[in-house]
């Protein structure tokens, strides 16, 4: 049994809110830079340019890409053999959790969902656990902002309607969203599980880089049949018109019971935030 | 599609002159409200209590700034989703507040506002809360401090940079979706 000590995971997960808050990732910039270059329309050309001033400011000043900091989820892989000393894990998470945004300036953005009252502190965090075999704790973090979560879907679709009726679904979510997720955005997919599952698998798929192929062929071939439709829609950045609605699609499915074919959509916006660790 | 330079407070003559997809430089104070500061205002509408800012020729950004590190006026300060205010903005607009600050699409009630009101929808690059910061020079909270990131906050801005979404005579900027293009129909 391997001992780890929480002081280690608190600071670790406090690391990562504040560097995914102020540091876009190297994907999205290279994506950006792919798509403003197929552009033609003005306006398209303006957003790209004021998100690639935005991150490299960010980066400099240490100011935060957006003011939605995000809620804070994570998926973590938590090793068999592994004990975290001094806190439970899901308390070492939100102390990080609390510490980070408070020593990041990152916004507070939980509250009760009735009265609206700020949590103050950002927690809790919302966790994902996972038991893996082994002594390790892998811990992804993603800031999640609400514009774009307010923009995703779940619903439980036929058996009959099948891959057009998955198609037919996303494509409808990203149209009606528009210019609302802060477009160019990503979208996840989730397919299969449970009503509560699909989404999930639909979160955890946006952890995925851009610029990674679905180790699963048929999966592949769904993403980019849908990035091509998703894209002819014309929304483009910001909602401005342009060839650029989406800048990738990220599929997990998982199997689902006989009578079921549950679907989730989740948006990003294009400020993928998101990190992680192994200790 | 122009390109003019405002000050704060914005006249009857500013907004009638715009036209969607006009740019915009705006220079003055801009007050932040966003979901919970919009439910107080009404609340205190109701009561017939004063507002915390003139209302008359204002310019209200729909926006949660983060907090401001040490030496900066504020914290990143893109804009926020509007649609969450469009129950709230009609009466704004009645009561002379002449634009609005945000992204994302508008309701046909806050369209026929703009119209009936003479006021005007800005949009601001979402996500682009760093950059958008550099245009603030002061901020400083005048009412229901209590929110902490929905306060509502007097800003000084410089230049701030802002397209015409929706204008005061029913031109809109936005595009639609090309369903048919995408193969929906």
């Amino acid at each position: 049994m391997r001992t780890l000590s929480a002081t280690h995971v608190v600071d670790a997960v406090a690391k990562m809110c504040i560097d995914s808050n102020r540091i876009l990732p190297q994907d999205v910039r290279a994506r950006f830079a792919e798509c403003a270059a197929g552009e033609e329309s003005p306006a398209a050309l303006e957003v790209f340019r004021q998100l690639t001033e935005n991150y490299e400011l960010a980066e400099k000043t240490g100011l935060p890409l957006c003011q939605d900091t995000g809620l804070a989820v994570f998926f973590v892989e938590m090793g068999e053999e592994l004990r975290i000393e001094g806190m439970n894990i899901r308390q070492a998470i939100n102390e990080g959790v609390r510490k980070g945004y408070a020593d990041g300036f990152l916004r507070k953005s939980a509250c009760d969902p009735l009265t609206r009252a700020n949590t103050g502190d950002n927690t809790p965090a919302i966790v994902h656990f996972d038991i893996v075999p082994g002594d390790r704790l892998k811990i992804a973090f993603m800031a999640k902002g609400g514009g774009s979560e307010n923009m995703s879907r779940v619903t439980m679709l036929a058996p009959a309607q099948g891959w057009p009726g998955i198609k037919k679904f996303v494509i409808e979510r990203v149209a009606e969203a528009g210019p609302n997720p802060c477009p160019p955005t990503i979208v996840g997919v989730g397919v299969g599980g449970t009503f509560d599952y699909a989404p999930i698998l639909a979160k955890k798929a946006l952890l995925r880089k851009l610029d990674d192929v679905n180790p699963d062929p048929r999966l592949a071939a769904m993403e980019d049949e849908l990035l091509e439709a998703l894209n002819m829609l014309g929304i483009g950045p910001m909602g401005l018109g342009g060839k650029t609605t989406c800048l990738g699609v990220k599929i997990a499915m998982s199997p689902c019971h006989i009578a079921s074919l549950p679907l989730a959509v989740n948006i990003q916006c294009h400020s993928s935030r998101h990190q992680e660790v192994e200790l | 599609m122009a390109e003019y330079s405002l000050r704060t407070p914005l006249a009857e003559n500013d907004t009638a002159m715009l036209r969607a997809g006009d740019v915009v430089r705006l220079t003055g104070t801009i007050y932040t409200a966003r979901d919970a500061a919009h439910k107080r205002l009404m609340d205190l509408l109701d009561q017939g209590s004063p507002l915390p800012f003139e209302l008359k020729g204002s310019v209200i950004y729909y926006v949660g700034p983060s907090p401001a590190p040490p030496g900066r006026p504020i914290g990143a300060a893109g804009p926020t989703t509007s649609y969450r205010m469009d129950t709230y903005a009609p009466r704004l607009h009645a009561l002379g507040c002449k634009a609005s600050v945000g992204k994302g699409k508008r309701s046909d009630a806050v369209k026929q506002a703009l119209k009936d009101h003479g006021a005007v929808y800005f949009g601001a690059t979402g996500g682009a809360g760093a950059l958008l910061s550099k245009c603030i020079t002061a901020s400083r909270v005048i009412a229901f401090d209590e929110l902490g990131p929905e306060a509502i906050r007097e800003l000084s801005v410089v230049d701030f940079p802002l397209l015409v979404i929706n204008d005061s005579h029913g031109g809109e900027l936005y595009v639609q979706p090309d369903r048919a293009a995408a193969g929906l129909e």
